[in-house]
């Protein structure tokens, strides 16, 4: 065993774990931060969008030196069927401002620079260090970890689980259930490489200017998902992904999925040309409000993806991990500063801290959604959007046709697919989950 | 069954950067004679495609192009059909990107 005894081991060095470990050392902790990567950031994968607002809440000039890509001036939202989208765009000159809102980012890079970050302040952080289990006493309480290393048991007095989606060390301990298939969503991620000119042309943008675009439609074969394409400096992220229950039950497979994605008309003349340098594949929290498990217990807190905050319907995650993270040290560092132990009971004080900041408060607003998208997939990704394309086709295109028989048809073909109770159903169940 | 051969995932994964542990696979797959349906549905599910059927119609795995999702393990674990572990630490896929 590793005598050295700290106030806290951190499990995890992506969003949640950096920033829990960053706070507690700046407050004085003593840290140990643990992870089984190379470095910080090699095991990581996102689309990925950075919430400045978060970060700044943590290291209020990281635009200082951070690796970011581009700032977003433009959001696409298309609605796909297999030859067209429909498409809801916003693009705003107020994007432009000197401490942007939203930034493209490349994890790898950033979880390194972050994790320098977490140095600075005093951590100590070990790499290629794979935590096996979590040491627990007679009656339970988590007392440290067991790592891969030789010697390999470090003691502390509570341990930060930011060990991401699949959270192993948890289900290991027996301290909540491992992730279910209708849970979390398989998405997999190609790194599209350009001239940074042919990227600006095409995205039609200015220096350092970027856009996303989020696209829902035929793309996911009826399956819930969505794909996304991510401008960077030099490269695009190109992505897919679908609940891993829909990728069991229709037996599709992701790269079939992503490569029809890219193959589309709408996508392909973005890309083409590019050299692929990446291909990534990673699980995303799907499951919502419901889904989150036991948040703390008598020697340990749960952050981030392997808490499952990931607020799906828009699309944030990270930052809910960075918020999770800050709140959980913060909370930690009370019950310390108080001179309590870190018990079940004191660390309360978390999920309470927690439930009074946005995270738990958007997670709780869209505690339906889940569940109405997951058993409407084929009307919400399927039939809809076809029909939607269609009428949009009807509607744009002339052909001596009047007006009211383009009308009337357009309608036929909703109440054809759907009849007017599903219609009404639907739109009925959208808005009760979504309000 | 049939696995759809039509993208070639190896030239994907060739691009990625990974340290394999020679002989320590962190996934292991619960020998079997007939395959369940979870372990067959990982032959596509796998983004990898890490899961290949032999020659006696088992499914087996080769984790060198893994790139440690989970996919599997949420898939094949609760069954006992696969049992699922992180690579020991620094070894496995190490991304450049990410």
């Amino acid at each position: 065993m590793i005598e050295e005894r700290f106030d806290a081991i951190v499990v995890g060095a992506g969003m949640a774990g950096n920033a829990a470990a960053l706070t507690m050392a700046k407050k004085g902790m003593k840290v140990l931060q643990l992870e089984r990567g190379e470095y910080a950031g090699s095991k990581n994968v996102q689309g990925a969008i950075l919430y400045a607002d978060m970060l700044e809440k943590l290291i209020p000039e990281f635009r200082e030196d951070a690796p970011l890509e581009r700032h977003l001036v433009e959001q696409r939202f298309w609605i796909m069927d297999d030859r067209s989208h429909v498409g809801l765009h916003y693009r705003s000159e107020d994007f432009n401002e000197e401490r942007a809102n939203r930034y493209t980012i490349i994890r790898a890079q950033f979880d390194r620079w972050f994790s320098s970050k977490v140095r600075e302040a005093g951590a100590t952080v070990l790499c290629e260090t794979t935590v096996t289990d979590l040491a627990q006493d007679a009656y339970g309480r988590v007392i440290g970890v067991r790592t891969d290393r030789q010697d390999g048991e470090i003691r502390a007095d509570i341990v930060v689980l930011a060990e991401g989606v699949n959270g192993l060390l948890g289900t290991r301990a027996h301290l909540r259930e491992r992730p279910k298939p209708n849970k979390v969503a398989l998405a997999v991620k190609e790194m599209h490489f350009l001239p940074r000119e042919t990227i600006e042309a095409r995205f039609n943008l200015n220096g350092d200017e970027g856009v996303v675009i989020e696209a829902a439609g035929t793309i996911s074969g009826g399956m819930t998902g969505m794909g996304f394409i991510y401008a960077n400096k030099e490269c695009i992220s190109v992505g897919i992904g679908c609940l891993v229950a829909d990728f069991h039950r229709t037996g599709k497979t992701p790269y079939e999925l992503l490569d029809r994605f890219k193959r589309h008309p709408s996508v392909a003349p973005l890309i083409e040309g590019s050299e692929v340098k990446e291909y990534a594949a990673h699980l995303i929290p799907e499951g919502g409000y419901k889904a989150i498990p036991q948040l703390y217990g008598d020697g340990w807190v749960v952050v981030g993806d392997a808490a499952q905050l990931n607020n799906a319907m828009h699309r944030e995650g990270s930052n809910l991990a960075m918020t999770s993270g800050r709140i959980a040290a913060e909370a930690i560092f009370q019950v310390k500063s108080r001179r309590l132990a870190m018990t079940k009971e004191n660390l309360a004080l978390y999920k309470r801290m927690l439930d009074r900041s946005f995270v738990l408060k958007d997670m709780k607003k869209y505690k339906d959604m889940p569940r109405l998208m997951h058993t409407n997939s084929q009307n919400f990704f399927l039939t809809y959007p076809q029909l939607i394309s269609k009428a949009m086709q009807t509607y744009l295109r002339v052909d001596g046709t009047p007006k009211t028989e383009k009308q009337k048809s357009t309608l036929k073909s909703f109440v054809n697919a759907r009849s007017w109770i599903g219609l009404f159903g639907d739109a009925f169940r959208f808005a009760r989950a979504w309000r | 069954m049939k696995i759809d051969r039509s993208v070639r995932v190896e030239d994907k994964l060739f691009c990625n950067r990974y340290l394999v542990d020679a002989g320590r696979p962190h996934i292991k797959v619960r020998a079997h004679t007939r395959p369940s349906s979870q372990l067959l549905a990982l032959l596509k599910a796998c983004p990898a495609r890490c899961y290949d059927l032999n020659d006696k119609g088992q499914v087996e795995v080769t984790v060198d192009g893994c790139m440690e999702c989970g996919t599997c393990r949420v898939i094949g674990e609760s069954t006992g059909d696969v049992e699922w572990s992180y690579p020991r630490g620094g070894y496995g896929v190490l991304f450049k990107f990410g």
